[in-house]
């Protein structure tokens, strides 16, 4: 190993470097206002991201630990897309006075995670993954505890600590199991040598249960809404589409990649878990009257669909997850940016707040408009054809009965976000949320979500790049 | 640039022109002028495509261009008509431009309800400009959505029961028709060839028989549902009760064709051995939805209600005739689906007016309505003579030419179907006649009635466009029967046992 290949980490050092300078500026900062230290780092990170698209060779570092592919830079592209409008979105709730004094913590812990998450991405053996699902999942807990005067944001923070640690030690259990069945951690060795004994389909369903807890899919999502409605506003917002976006990468590839030879089972187990998701998600959503808690039992729903693409175990499967939650980001982050704005304003976050919202803020009503039927998959927005295509993926495979089940989710699924439509549009309001104005940084992260979410159906280019770097079983 | 671009071009921009006008009054004429443009349009794409076959050219589709959109799943944006389709552009054309005018009174957020509505009509006209199933079923699900918002924001009535209710019964369809797509995806081609949505292709490629049996009757549901199937047709009433004018029209008049039209071209047209197998099913629920429309509409007491029936009564003509397969059928449900669009919009362009005037659709508490405003009553006249098939308007033509389809068959069943669907026009001279009885003769029933004002310039526009073209297409059938029986040979061709 020499230190040019170092530099293929480019990406998370990087990332190391900005952690590092924002470190610096806010202990050199004293008392003067952070406004400076955040925009900075939002300035950076929108050049990293814009950094990580041009092309880039790929390689292993540390004899296979570390791995980049043209898979992994797209997945940690998306995902920085995703950071970059949740850091837009955030920046004036950051700034604001509830959370003076603590401000630059919120954007180091946050791209912490996002290290963790560009770790695990990369793993080329069980121990890197590890050790990236932990670094992304501690901080994860600090944030969610972030509104130390809140005690509900406390609640939240303990319960996914408890809860990660748990999942971590499933996970891990399943580990060493697989270890202790093969003799190798590294990803290369173990999917030629892996066979299908009962050993190791219970590691692999071990490590399985550590992720699902991650993607929040069920019967491993007991914490989704509690946490989700605890934690402030831009951290479920990063939970639900950050968090879960990199588990479910982490999950197609380790898959596809360590355990083709147990395929039946774990496409059985898949299809279960994909189902029950799918429908105790959206039987959930449809009662909830508080929006955060809404998202959530949408996005475990959502976590469902995801799955269906895994099942598939073919190329067009794992192209049409990465796809899906590429779009799936920026749906999700246009309705999270407009309960951003309303909460910024008004501190108000229940669905029946925003009765009759189009008559005072059309524009926010219509861009949470735009999102929940982009989320719904009404054309032409791209959640449309994030869904299509995990239907195509799914019927390629001849499991008509899964696709059938998912169709008549979709239609629960669209009364609940219907609601949303008929609560801004058609229900009246004596008083309802004055007419307001954000921030331009809100604004352009809002505008950014709503670009993808009218944009990216409509550019075939997207898809056909993230299919040629996919691959199937 | 294909010229049959601008009719998505056009609504495009009209929609961005009523967004950017300041006032009501000049968003009403940008709607009038985008839909006046694209009428002329479709009158010149009848011109062209007739010129064009008449100089000889035989293919299926004309004016065709072909983009390559996602070439993994082989989807492209490829359009093209044929004497079906450009027969429904026509009608679609004619109905929005009504329809606009028939909103001219609209105040409350006219902004949105004309971009709304525009949206709505610029799905059903890439709809019916679509050869690749993956863009049909997006422009599909894109003309149903608009409804909810329709409905929920400028209805009347329960809205928001009838506007969740239309949107997830006819969305609870498309999801069993995209099941039905995917599977003629995956079978559109032999093996080792390219899988493709262009419905051309796979019309040639016979798809395998177990398939068909079991992605037709998926299809045929889907758009059945809405083309108001039996008993999927529960939606329609509500909706129609609760719509306003203009939207009423254009579901009924157009958007509702989008299911036979649909069920014509992908679910007979490529699965024709599905279409054997399952036809008694079918036949037996549209013998049901035609007559128990019109029994339903006997005993109704809102105007709305009425029609909405009616709808389903003639609807269920078109699904018979669909499931008929031969060439004179085929072309009798085409010429139903246009003689019927343009006649249900007139009733409820007519019964818009009559409620934005007495306040009630109740027609027992109406009476004497034809000696107050002659114009609106002669018309609503007109209109039932029409929907009872009096010879001479439209329905007559393509009534007729059903039945005579439909007698090709020799079997009892078909028979006895056709003799049922028959007997339900003579129930509909009920309904029709006795709803214009109570309502528009005899005395006064009350006093205020009698200060009702006569049709306003604006609504005239509407009438007598629909009128017209009910009566040229009754008395000048042939061009368009015609164009219509030449385009559905392909289709036919499919049932001839080589």
């Amino acid at each position: 190993m020499n230190l040019s290949s170092l530099l293929l980490m480019r990406q998370e050092l990087l990332l190391i470097g900005l952690i590092l300078i924002l470190l610096i500026a806010s202990i050199g900062r004293m008392n003067k206002p952070a406004r400076g230290i955040i925009n900075l780092g939002i300035f950076l990170f929108g050049a990293l991201t814009v950094y990580g698209f041009f092309p880039q060779q790929s390689g292993t570092v540390f004899g296979g630990m570390y791995q980049v592919t043209h898979t992994t830079l797209i997945m940690k592209n998306i995902l920085n897309i995703g950071v970059f409008i949740i850091l837009l979105q955030s920046a004036s709730w950051v700034l604001s006075d509830e959370n003076k004094g603590n401000s630059i913590e919120f954007i180091l812990i946050l791209l912490s995670t996002l290290l963790g998450m560009d770790y695990m991405i990369s793993a080329g053996d069980f121990l890197m993954f590890f050790l990236g699902l932990e670094m992304a999942t501690i901080p994860l807990a600090l944030l969610a505890a972030y509104e130390v005067k809140k005690i509900k944001s406390l609640e939240a923070g303990t319960k996914l600590i408890l809860l990660s640690a748990l999942s971590s030690a499933i996970a891990l259990m399943g580990i060493s199991l697989i270890y202790g069945a093969n003799g190798s951690i590294y990803f290369d060795i173990l999917s030629s040598s892996i066979q299908a004994t009962n050993l190791n389909v219970l590691g692999m369903l071990f490590f399985f249960g550590g992720l699902a807890f991650k993607i929040s899919l069920v019967p491993f999502h007991f914490w989704t809404a509690d946490v989700y409605e605890g934690a402030p506003l831009p951290v479920t917002s990063y939970l639900s589409v950050i968090s879960k976006g990199a588990a479910a990468f982490v999950l197609v590839m380790i898959l596809y990649k360590v355990f083709p030879a147990l395929i039946e089972s774990w496409t059985l187990a898949l299809y279960v878990v994909s189902v029950l998701t799918m429908t105790i998600g959206n039987l959930f959503a449809i009662r909830q009257t508080n929006i955060k808690r809404f998202l959530a039992f949408s996005s475990i729903a959502q976590a469902g669909f995801i799955l269906l693409g895994i099942v598939a175990a073919s190329q067009l499967g794992m192209a049409s997850v990465v796809y899906f939650v590429m779009v799936y980001i920026f749906s999700n982050l246009g309705a999270f940016g407009v309960a951003q704005a309303i909460y910024n304003k008004t501190g108000k976050e229940n669905i029946s707040d925003y009765n009759d919202l189009y008559k005072t803020n059309p524009k926010l009503s219509l861009l949470m408009t735009l999102a929940v039927f982009s989320l719904a998959g009404i054309p032409p927005l791209a959640g449309y054809f994030g869904k299509f295509f995990l239907f195509l993926a799914v019927a390629g495979q001849g499991y008509y009965a899964l696709l059938i089940i998912a169709v008549l989710n979709t239609i629960i699924s669209l009364y609940y976000y219907l609601i949303i439509v008929k609560v801004m549009f058609i229900n009246k309001n004596e008083n309802p949320i004055p007419a307001f104005s954000s921030d331009n940084l809100l604004k352009l992260g809002l505008s950014l979500a709503a670009v993808g979410i009218i944009l990216v159906g409509f550019i075939g280019y997207f898809y056909d790049w993230i299919y040629s770097v996919s691959w199937g079983l | 640039m294909n010229f049959l671009n601008w009719f998505l071009i056009i609504p495009v921009v009209t929609m961005v022109a009523i967004n950017l006008v300041k006032h009501h009054q000049k968003v009403r004429v940008a709607a009038a002028i985008g839909m006046g443009i694209q009428l002329l349009m479709a009158i010149y794409l009848v011109f062209k495509y007739l010129a064009v076959r008449h100089a000889g050219n035989t293919d299926q589709m004309l004016f065709t261009s072909d983009h390559v959109w996602y070439k993994d799943f082989n989807i492209h944006y490829a359009i093209g008509v044929d004497g079906i389709t450009t027969a429904l552009i026509l009608l679609t054309s004619i109905i929005s431009f009504a329809g606009v005018w028939a909103s001219w009174q609209v105040k409350v957020q006219a902004k949105e309800f004309f971009t709304t509505l525009i949206l709505l009509a610029t799905g059903v006209f890439g709809f019916f400009m679509s050869m690749d199933i993956f863009i049909m079923f997006l422009f599909f699900e894109l003309a149903v959505i608009p409804m909810y918002l329709l409905i929920g924001i400028w209805g009347s009535g329960n809205k928001e029961y009838s506007a969740m209710k239309l949107t997830l019964i006819l969305m609870g369809a498309s999801a069993l028709l995209l099941v039905g797509i995917i599977g003629i995806y995956y079978n559109s081609a032999p093996e080792g060839q390219a899988l493709t949505f262009n419905f051309l292709e796979i019309a040639k490629h016979k798809m395998p028989v177990q398939a068909q049996y079991f992605f037709f009757p998926l299809t045929f549901i889907g758009f059945g549902a809405l083309g108001a199937m039996f008993p999927l047709h529960t939606w329609s009433p509500d909706g129609h009760a609760s719509a306003p004018t203009a939207v009423s029209m254009l579901h009924a008049g157009v958007l509702m064709k989008l299911g036979g039209y649909g069920v014509l071209r992908i679910a007979v047209g490529l699965m024709p051995e599905g279409a054997k197998e399952w036809a008694w099913v079918f036949i037996i629920l549209a013998v049901i939805g035609a007559v128990y429309g019109a029994f339903t509409a006997i005993v109704k007491k809102d105007l709305k209600y009425i029609n909405a029936y009616s709808s389903v009564s003639h609807l269920g003509f078109i699904l018979f005739a669909v499931l008929m397969f031969n060439r004179v059928a085929f072309t009798g449900a085409v010429l139903q689906m246009i003689s019927h669009g343009f006649i249900t919009a007139l009733f409820f362009a007519l019964i818009g007016m009559i409620y934005g005037r007495t306040g009630t659709r109740d027609i027992y508490k109406m009476g004497g309505l034809m000696k107050v405003m002659p114009i609106l009553g002669v018309s609503y006249l007109i209109a039932g003579l029409a929907a009872l098939g009096l010879p001479g308007l439209s329905a007559f033509v393509a009534e007729m030419t059903i039945f005579v389809g439909a007698f090709e068959h020799h079997d009892l069943f078909h028979r006895v179907a056709t003799i049922l669907v028959i007997s339900s026009i003579v129930i509909t001279a009920v309904y029709v006649l006795r709803a214009a009885g109570i309502m528009l003769f005899g005395p006064i029933r009350n006093k205020k009635f009698e200060l009702l004002k006569d049709a306003a310039w604006h609504e005239k526009i509407t009438i007598f466009l629909l009128i017209f073209v009910i009566a040229g297409m009754g008395m000048f059938p042939g061009w368009l029967s015609d164009m219509i029986s030449e385009s559905v040979i392909p289709i036919v061709n499919q049932f001839v046992v080589h």
